[in-house]
């Protein structure tokens, strides 16, 4: 988002081409958590949990043409806080971005950007895992994409924004994307209530290849994630690319490490875990960060998730699937790295840079001030949105739905198949 | 006629499988089940939370044999899925007072 665009300049075929690839890697992520989060969860709910990722596919692209995407990028009408209406429905938006001054068509701008709205409003899914009515879910994802999510994102991207004008700087969402999705996740999950018999019962993971499989997905979108955020093919955008996958493998490690320290073995869900703790934090500071900081923020990623995720216990919260524990907290590192170790050598819009690397405390109090004001409005809009759903249609499955499944509760289907015995044979 | 059931453990499958044919033991059923006896169950753990797994995976084999063959049979079985290690598994013989074969309607000892 801070990529150096300080002249309006004519499109660019290089920068084009490389965002909309960059557009179809995003996308790809979605699906890519939907396994991430099925293989997670008891084969009774894969399905469901799957259902949730695609559906917000399609949901929220809906949400962002009609009025998401004006509120997040249209000029400024409320002192920084959200956009105006003249792009609803996306009329006027192939002229340009207000205030940005890009090289690519506004809507390979607008195209990439809804991917990004999908993808942060999908990981609520992993906070109410396993008892939310499809409905319910439906509505949330789509009233929380206009109120929480697109009011941000205009507040950190949007030039007009005020955490943008205050000098936040978030290359690719730690603050829009991770913490507004851990923080939402957070009080959806308190307001929900948790799973039937947890944290007693066992839930452990159905299908860990699944989860592999979905972590491997998320890596390999994120290099578009991040390195397309750039929004241009060169310096920057080569840059982001290579401390992205960095920092993945670092929180691999960090999380591998830990994890073999503290029980005595290495899993595959560590792995997945500690490679996406690791591709979180370094979100917002892949446009900013040399290599070595990249490969210490992951490993400083997964260490630190590691302890996180047993908060939820500690403090009787059924986060299900750690979005909290990966996602808030990996966002919030990776926030608060930048003010440690930007360098204007690697991006030229850094102005301050980090303190360890001489620039003093200005950049870190910037990007702390980011943190509590995304933390706050994402916790506060999302928990009253939740609330109000909760009294009127409601958010959970009945007790013996949830029970049976959501498989076959929610969408009358069923994961796997085993058996030759159960079926009574065509009824229609 | 005798059933006899034996739990074993699922890597021994083969080995009772190919014991119980050289006896000349023509028929044989399994499943998968599950239990634990006096080997326990092991812990797993999740992103942290650990699990005490109580039932271990274990192979149910069920063969039908004549009253003389039966103990012949038995001792076949244990022979075949000893280990000597905790967790071997159990046989246990139950009269049985009938068997039909489907295809041929035949009764009795003719029928296993």
């Amino acid at each position: 988002m801070h990529a150096l665009l300080t002249e309006a300049a004519q499109v660019s075929s290089g920068d084009t081409a490389w965002l909309i690839v960059c557009t179809a890697l995003v996308l790809l992520m979605t699906p890519g958590l939907a396994f991430f989060y099925a293989g997670m969860v008891r084969s009774k709910h894969a399905l469901a949990m799957i259902m949730q990722s695609f559906v917000t596919i399609a949901i929220v692209s809906v949400t962002w043409v009609l009025v998401g995407y004006s509120l997040a990028f249209d000029h400024d009408v409320a002192g920084g806080l959200v956009g105006g209406l003249h792009l609803t429905g996306l009329t006027h938006a192939e002229v340009a971005v207000p205030g940005l001054p890009l090289t690519v068509p506004p809507l390979a701008f607008v195209a990439f950007q809804m991917m990004f709205a999908i993808l942060t409003a999908a990981l609520l899914s992993g906070a109410s895992a396993d008892r939310m009515r499809f409905g319910a879910f439906v509505t949330f994802i789509a009233i929380w994409s206009v109120v929480v999510y697109a009011p941000l994102a205009h507040w950190v991207w949007s030039p007009e924004g005020w955490l943008n004008r205050a000098g936040l700087l978030d290359f690719a969402g730690g603050t829009v994307v991770e913490i507004c999705s851990g923080a939402s996740a957070l009080a959806l999950a308190l307001v929900i209530g948790p799973r039937r018999g947890w944290p007693r019962e066992m839930m452990a993971p159905h299908n860990l290849p699944l989860t592999l499989l979905g972590a491997g997905l998320l890596w390999f979108g994120w290099i578009g994630f991040n390195a397309g955020s750039a929004l241009s093919a060169g310096y920057l955008a080569a840059s982001a690319a290579l401390v992205t996958h960095l920092s993945g493998v670092g929180g691999m490690i960090g999380w591998l490490v830990i994890e073999k320290w503290l029980t005595g073995k290495a899993t595959t869900l560590g792995a997945a875990s500690g490679a996406v703790a690791g591709l979180v934090a370094i979100t917002p500071a892949a446009g900013f960060l040399s290599p070595l900081p990249a490969l210490l923020l992951g490993a400083t990623a997964g260490v630190v998730s590691v302890f996180a995720i047993r908060l939820k216990f500690r403090f009787k919260y059924d986060d299900s699937l750690d979005v909290v524990a990966v996602h808030y907290v990996g966002g919030v590192i990776g926030t608060l790295f930048i003010g440690l170790f930007a360098a204007a050598a690697v991006n030229p819009a850094v102005r301050h840079q980090g303190l360890l690397l001489g620039g003093g405390l200005t950049q870190l109090a910037r990007q702390g001030i980011g943190v509590l004001a995304a933390t706050a409005f994402a916790f506060i809009a999302t928990y009253a949105i939740a609330w109000v759903l909760r009294a009127t249609i409601g958010l959970r499955v009945e007790p013996d739905e949830e029970s049976e499944g959501l498989d076959t509760s929610q969408h009358a289907e069923t994961a796997y198949e085993f058996t030759s015995t159960s079926g009574m044979g065509r009824v229609s | 006629m005798k059933l006899i059931t034996a739990i074993v453990k699922p890597f021994k499958v083969n080995d009772v499988r190919d014991a119980l044919r050289d006896i000349g033991v023509l028929g044989l059923t399994v499943s998968d089940a599950q239990g634990y006896g006096r080997q326990r169950g092991h812990t797993e753990v999740y992103r942290g939370a650990e699990y005490q797994i109580d039932f271990v995976p274990k192979i149910r084999m069920e063969v039908l044999a004549d009253d003389e063959d039966a103990a012949h049979v038995i001792e076949t079985i244990v022979t075949a899925a000893r280990t000597g290690k905790i967790g071997d598994g159990k046989v246990w013989v139950q009269d049985v007072e009938e068997v039909v074969r489907v295809r041929t309607g035949e009764c009795g000892p003719a029928a296993i």
